[in-house]
């Protein structure tokens, strides 16, 4: 099992100024494996990203990472209108390659009609797709993808982690995924890690779907999407992000 | 053929040229251009440590814009003020003491006019040495630092998460900018450099659709300027710098036409 691991944090943290965004996270990312991290808004979940990619250097803990071959689909880019930029050119933007797979990515992620047009003109949808395309056409062994279906109609959302699915089968890569949607959380994924600045509860998609910790943050509702379990709190949030002892 | 000034003045502006179009495109989509002002600015500054110490003129430009930089950088870790702010406090004040100095310097005699605006028509054997050396250096290593510093202008993150290490390419660029303004200190001057950097890749810019193309017009327009402002400057007996910048500016204003023509095409 040792050595599929791909890349592994120690009880990580991240503190911006006065703030810690997030601290004491745990996580292995494994070969061919789907690693998600769910939570609120402000909950770290970018930040773990980050911490794994190593965009954030001064942390607490560590990361032990055992694969440079990494893509990455961030939350966000703005690309300045000074910089003209066809999806073409975006998809050699960290390496350099062939035509053979930048086709092949684009055609998996279903914008190879796009190839030419600017990176400006595209919809959200759209450029979700092509972020997507560029970070699996250079064959990753480690996949970060921030939220990467915002955007994308929900046919579509669900061919994307379909997609997502048959890629980490494929390029038997491992894959960290940030997610809102907890459909998909439930379905195609192998872990799951439940933020709110530090980690409320991992385990299996079902495991997580029956914590409290779990149901408060998300709601009754979402945990319906699974069975319904009791079990104690051992912890409140209140709404400047402090965490109380119950 | 070199014995003539005009010819060597054109072979400088065309050198020059071939290095300010790449350049001057990072200039811009990386949002330098006061940056490069403030260089530029200290470029005065190590004009006159040049002829104090009887130093050579583009080297102790490019020592102390390079200086200059790096204080630049520890303010902006150091102290509250926004960068523009401090950018111009460091601009003015090494412009400011840079004249002052000279001042100081009675006994040597200093063009101050071509140091502000350029002397291109007095470029000797020795300048254009420097400036094609200097320049096929400063194309070479932007070459060998393309790819991460393109792809960290385009998204920081996915660089750094990418292995591609854009804070050394960052640096780096820096040091080349210093070096283009001092190199080039004598094709337009202290006051004009930023403007040869950036004119001519604005109106790149609204003629091109990918980022090759944009080097590419960017140089052409840059080497259009050189000629245009020269000739007419022989012509019409106008100072050769401002000549440079203001041809420049004239194809930059053609090239909104072109924009103009694009825009009612997709409307």
């Amino acid at each position: 099992m040792n050595n599929s691991i791909l890349v592994k944090l120690n009880n990580a943290g991240f503190r911006h100024r006065d703030k810690w965004l997030v601290e004491g996270v745990s996580l292995e990312v494994h070969k061919g494996k789907i690693v998600t991290l769910i939570g609120p808004n402000g909950s770290g979940k970018s930040t773990t990203a980050k911490i794994v990619l190593g965009i954030y250097k001064n942390i607490k803990g560590t990361v032990e990472k055992y694969t440079n071959k990494i893509g990455y689909v961030p939350q966000k880019i703005a690309i300045d209108w000074t910089l003209p930029l066809r999806v073409n050119d975006f998809m050699v933007l960290t390496d350099d390659i062939n035509d053979d797979a930048i086709n092949e990515a684009l055609n998996l992620t279903g914008v190879m009609h796009l190839k030419f047009k600017n990176l400006g003109n595209l919809s959200g949808g759209e450029f979700q797709r092509v972020l997507l395309a560029r970070a699996i056409s250079k064959k990753p062994e480690l996949l970060v993808l921030d939220e990467p279906v915002q955007g994308v109609d929900y046919t579509g959302e669900i061919a994307l982690y379909e997609l997502i699915k048959k890629i980490s089968d494929t390029l038997n890569c491992g894959i960290l995924l940030i997610s809102h949607d907890l459909h998909t959380v439930m379905t195609a994924t192998d872990h799951v890690v439940c933020l709110n600045g530090h980690v409320c509860c991992s385990g299996s998609p079902t495991d997580v779907a029956r914590n409290n910790e779990y149901k408060s943050l998300f709601g009754e509702q979402a945990s319906q999407i699974l069975s319904i379990y009791e079990h104690k709190h051992d912890h409140v949030h209140s709404n400047d992000g402090e965490i109380k002892k119950n | 053929m070199l014995d003539d000034f005009f010819i060597r003045a054109l072979i400088a502006g065309i050198g020059i040229a071939l290095v300010t179009g790449p350049l001057g495109c990072f200039v811009v989509w990386r949002r330098l251009s006061y940056f490069g002002d403030t260089l530029a600015h200290s470029a005065l500054l190590g004009v006159t440590m040049a002829y104090s110490l009887e130093f050579n003129i583009a080297v102790s430009i490019f020592f102390i814009s390079s200086i200059i930089a790096l204080i630049l950088i520890q303010l902006q870790k150091k102290t509250n003020l926004p960068s523009d702010a401090l950018l111009g406090l460091l601009a003015h004040s090494s412009l400011a003491v840079g004249l002052v100095v000279i001042g100081f310097l009675s006994f040597i005699r200093f063009d101050i006019m071509g140091l502000l605006f350029g002397d291109i028509l007095a470029v000797n054997k020795q300048n254009l040495l420097t400036i094609w050396i200097g320049g096929a250096l400063i194309l070479l290593v932007l070459k060998l630092i393309w790819k991460p510093l393109f792809a960290s202008t385009v998204n920081y993150e996915l660089a750094e998460a990418e292995g591609l290490n854009p804070d050394r390419a960052k640096a780096i660029f820096t040091i080349l900018l210093a070096a283009i303004i001092a190199i080039s200190i004598k094709l337009v001057g202290v006051l004009l450099i930023t403007g040869m950097l950036i004119i001519p890749t604005a109106m790149s810019r609204n003629l091109s659709d990918n980022p090759k193309k944009m080097v590419l017009f960017s140089i052409i327009g840059g080497i259009m300027s050189v000629l245009i402002g020269l000739f007419s400057s022989l012509e019409f007996n106008t100072p050769s710098g401002p000549s440079i910048i203001a041809a420049a500016l004239l194809l930059f204003i053609l090239s909104l036409l072109k924009i103009k023509q694009s825009i009612q095409l997709k409307n």
